[in-house]
């Protein structure tokens, strides 16, 4: 199977990544031919055969809901590329 | 005595305890060494000298007390240098997970791991190189530029944690962590010569470990020898509230003296599974390993073939489910909360912006890999499909265990290939992670240790594989085989380095 560019773009979108021309070119090539690999998959006789998203057994992990000190407003933001009045900040998102 | 650098961790820690060394000593050694070979091996990305020797300060002055007060217990590894891959954070010091988008981020607490660690007294000496989020097998793909094999600098260490494994066997440091996601510990322990502990999935907490595939993800370690790694390893065990994922199983007892008779392998019945010595394997990898299972078999174990059918499928349902998880576990990284950020006047264009240009090549491509097998209309054929074959692996190594205790195998089909030898060829890369991904499918444990070189020097491995949760099984099958042999003492000359 060979990937369009319009598919490559519409990944790409839905990956949030800008791409260059040269990086859709080739990136759509590349995963052609990863997903081409990946398609004998479809060969694999799974009828009856649940999937597996972890390995461990299926269980409840529960603790009793009582406040703790987190992490700090001053540490949580110390990484931020932007910040105004203690918090993250961004460009307009509505007009 | 011999060099500092060139203790055994029980010299170290004999040595450190009685105040024949103090751990300032040990420290500089160590960091001296790092000056001199790091900038050719470049397994580190960054170097932490001054923090380092403040815990090496606090560390001697604890020793000191102890010796004026006797009774307590010293935490057990107080003193003892260690390297930490870099996608684990270590509280207050830069974590780039090799990335550009990371370039500048401090973290605010401790890895679980690191956290654990530190408690037991060790001295961080810095961050490991690694290729971009754990994604590869060369260490390549690191944006601070590749880790030279210290065995021959024209090769990759493997990877993706092969700052680690390059640190461990150039001796410039005795312990070092990495991660395993789908053999990341394993294929660099092989291709470096050093031994590596894949502990069982939910052995050990992912706090703190930047999330990579997050249902194959292993904090894992290495050292000299599987003697070495095993305090590590019980240091770091253990269940964790921050992960809920981890196991609350005791620490199984790891019996070494036992393994020190010329037969101590007596009643262990070791599996060979037909399917991990395929055509296309390097004939130097399959004799080496061959002659290390007769040895298992001198030592008094039970050798007999199981098979493992589903092995050729794991290649193509690890790279559907790792970049699936992995295109939901990176897209945090979007310039708002952390990294840098690229501006633009509209926020989603800060988004695409900063991805598209902080994100290397493989980071890209596996997160689009992974967002096409997760988008609507292919998740069924692609995603499903592979967690129905990942079924099918696990019932493999399920079916095995009932006949054996330990499988044995090749790590990786040939040893360190050339710095740039794969070019941009994604697959023909991916091929090389065969034997190592059913593990991580299944989640069973794996230890990697040499067993011999190639006729070009290069040093070749195998791999043992567990039950869950077994892992004094490997500890003790690897000690025994180090007992009688002397591949894991051997060191590169690295002479025209010098």
């Amino acid at each position: 199977m060979k990937l369009t560019l319009e598919e490559v773009e519409h990944i790409a979108e839905l990956a949030r990544l800008r791409l260059s021309e040269e990086e859709k070119a080739r990136y759509g090539e590349q995963l052609s031919d990863i997903l081409e690999y990946a398609a004998r998959l479809q060969a694999v006789d799974t009828s009856g055969i649940s999937p597996t998203s972890s390995v461990l057994p299926a269980r409840s992990v529960l603790r009793s809901d009582e406040p703790r000190p987190g992490l700090s407003l001053q540490d949580a933001l110390r990484n931020a590329p932007d910040t105004e009045k203690d918090q993250f900040r961004v460009p307009p998102v509505l007009e | 005595m011999s060099e500092i650098v060139d203790l055994s961790l029980g010299e170290m820690l004999t040595a450190l305890h009685a105040g024949d060394l103090s751990s300032r000593e040990v420290t500089l050694a160590f960091l001296e060494r790092i000056e001199r070979l790091d900038p050719i091996i470049h397994a580190f990305i960054t170097i932490n000298p001054d923090e380092a020797l403040l815990q090496a300060d606090e560390a001697d002055k604890l020793i000191q007390n102890l010796r004026r007060e006797p009774g307590q217990d010293l935490p057990a590894l107080t003193g003892v240098p260690i390297a930490v891959k870099d996608v684990l954070c270590v509280k207050d010091m830069r974590c780039t997970c090799g990335s550009l988008i990371l370039e500048n981020f401090i973290p605010p607490y401790n890895a679980t791991a690191v956290e654990r660690l530190r408690e037991a007294g060790v001295v961080i000496l810095g961050k490991t190189n690694t290729d971009e989020f754990a994604m590869g097998s060369s260490t390549e793909n690191s944006a601070y530029g590749p880790t030279h094999n210290p065995w021959d600098f024209d090769h990759v260490p493997g990877g993706s944690s092969g700052g680690s494994a390059a640190a461990i066997v150039a001796r410039l440091t005795p312990l070092a962590l990495g991660t395993d996601t789908g053999g990341s510990v394993r294929q660099p322990a092989s291709f470096c010569g050093v031994t590596g502990i894949k502990p069982t999935y939910g052995r050990v907490s992912r706090y703190g470990l930047v999330a990579y595939g997050s249902s194959l993800d292993v904090v894992g370690a290495f050292g000299r020898s599987a003697a070495e790694i095993i305090p590590l390893f019980k240091v770091m065990a253990g269940a964790d509230p921050l992960d809920a994922t981890t196991i609350d199983l005791p620490i199984p007892e790891i019996d070494l003296t036992r393994m020190d008779s010329r037969t101590g392998l007596r009643n262990l019945r070791i599996g060979v599974p037909d399917e991990y010595f395929i055509e296309g394997i390097q004939p130097e990898v399959e004799d080496r390993v061959r002659l290390a299972i007769d040895e298992f078999e001198t030592l008094g174990a039970q050798i007999k073939t199981v098979n493992l059918p589903y092995t050729e499928q794991a290649l193509p349902a690890y790279y559907i489910i790792a970049p699936a998880e992995a295109s939901a576990n990176l897209a945090r990284f979007d310039g708002i909360r952390y990294g840098p950020r690229v501006p633009a006047d509209e926020m989603w264009d800060i988004f695409r912006h900063t991805r598209g240009d902080k994100f290397g090549p493989e980071v890209k491509r596996r997160i689009m890999l992974g967002t096409y097998a997760l988008s609507a209309g292919y998740y069924e054929a692609y995603y499903g499909q592979a967690q129905k074959v990942r079924t099918l692996i696990k019932r493999d190594f399920e079916a095995a265990f009932q006949k054996v205790d330990v499988i044995a195998a090749p790590v990786a089909p040939t040893t360190a290939f050339h710095i740039g030898e794969h070019g941009d060829d994604p697959l023909s890369m991916y091929l090389e992670d065969i034997f190592t991904l059913p593990a991580n499918l299944a989640g069973v444990p794996g230890i990697a240790f040499p067993v011999g070189f190639d006729d070009r020097g290069l040093p070749i491995g195998m791999q043992l594989m567990g039950p869950h949760f077994r892992e004094e099984l490997l500890f003790q099958t690897a000690y025994a085989y180090q007992q009688v042999t002397d591949w894991h003492t051997r060191q590169p000359k690295m002479d025209h380095a010098l």
